[in-house]
């Protein structure tokens, strides 16, 4: 039976093994046919910012094609196309995002506050708060 | 009846906040509460058979709480499945939403 999980990210991209759990877990969900609804606090809003470019990496010696970094920006937007437009929902912290600059972001993800939270929670089948260290 | 899912990325030898868990889900066990340990990243480095972790080693032999680990934090760290704790099961990101979606279950990440 599809269920709805939500998720609270607060890790900023390329800084934690929590990102990438996540991740994986929104990714399974919906590839079982749940809906997820992901909220983005504090460092987090950062994770779908549009202008994430991928860099070489002189220290090997590698080119950017060669490196094939990963961008979180691109995961997320592979997550929307899983989640076939409608199972996943993408809210950012709009005072988050205003305190990093982080307002120009990939589509998929929509402006929000902890209000939106709030409503999240008490109309989910479960919640998981991922904090930070 | 309520359960708790308790979701560990963190290592015990690396903080010791950890051991503070292992004790919330003993208790929850001793008292017949269902309990079941998911590590994640560095949670699953205490797994290892020769790991000095005391208070793990008691989680994963006490038949009231199931312990298991994500596969693909495993392979990262090099550690096979069969060099893992008795009590301690590999498993993966299907079964831990599987375990998220279970009715009047808790989940706590730490």
């Amino acid at each position: 039976m599809a269920k709805t999980l939500t998720l609270l990210l607060m890790d900023p991209p390329f800084e934690s093994a929590n990102t990438a759990t996540a991740f994986r877990l929104i990714d399974a969900a919906l590839r079982k046919g749940h809906t997820v609804n992901v909220f983005a606090y504090e460092g987090a809003v950062n994770l779908t910012m549009k202008g994430q470019q991928q860099h070489p990496n002189p220290a090997h010696g590698k080119t950017v094609e060669e490196e094939q970094h990963p961008l979180t920006r691109d995961i997320v937007s592979g997550l929307f196309t899983s989640g076939g437009g409608d199972r996943l929902r993408w809210i950012n912290c709009g005072l988050c995002v205003d305190e990093r600059g982080a307002g120009d972001w990939v589509d998929g993800p929509r402006r929000g506050g902890p209000g939106d939270f709030w409503k999240w929670v008490t109309e989910s089948d479960q919640t998981l708060v991922i904090p930070c260290r | 009846m309520p359960s708790y899912l308790f979701i560990e990325s963190r290592d015990p030898f690396e903080t010791r906040d950890v051991e503070e868990g292992y004790r919330l889900l003993a208790e929850l066990a001793a008292k017949n509460t269902p309990v079941t340990l998911f590590l994640v990243q560095n949670g699953v480095l205490v797994a290892r058979q020769g790991a000095r972790a005391e208070q793990f080693a008691a989680l994963a032999a006490n038949p009231r709480v199931k312990v298991l680990a994500d596969t693909f934090a495993l392979q990262e760290r090099g550690i096979p499945t069969n060099a893992l704790l008795p009590g301690v099961q590999a498993s993966d990101m299907d079964a831990l939403v599987d375990l998220l979606m279970v009715d009047d279950q808790k989940a706590i990440w730490h």
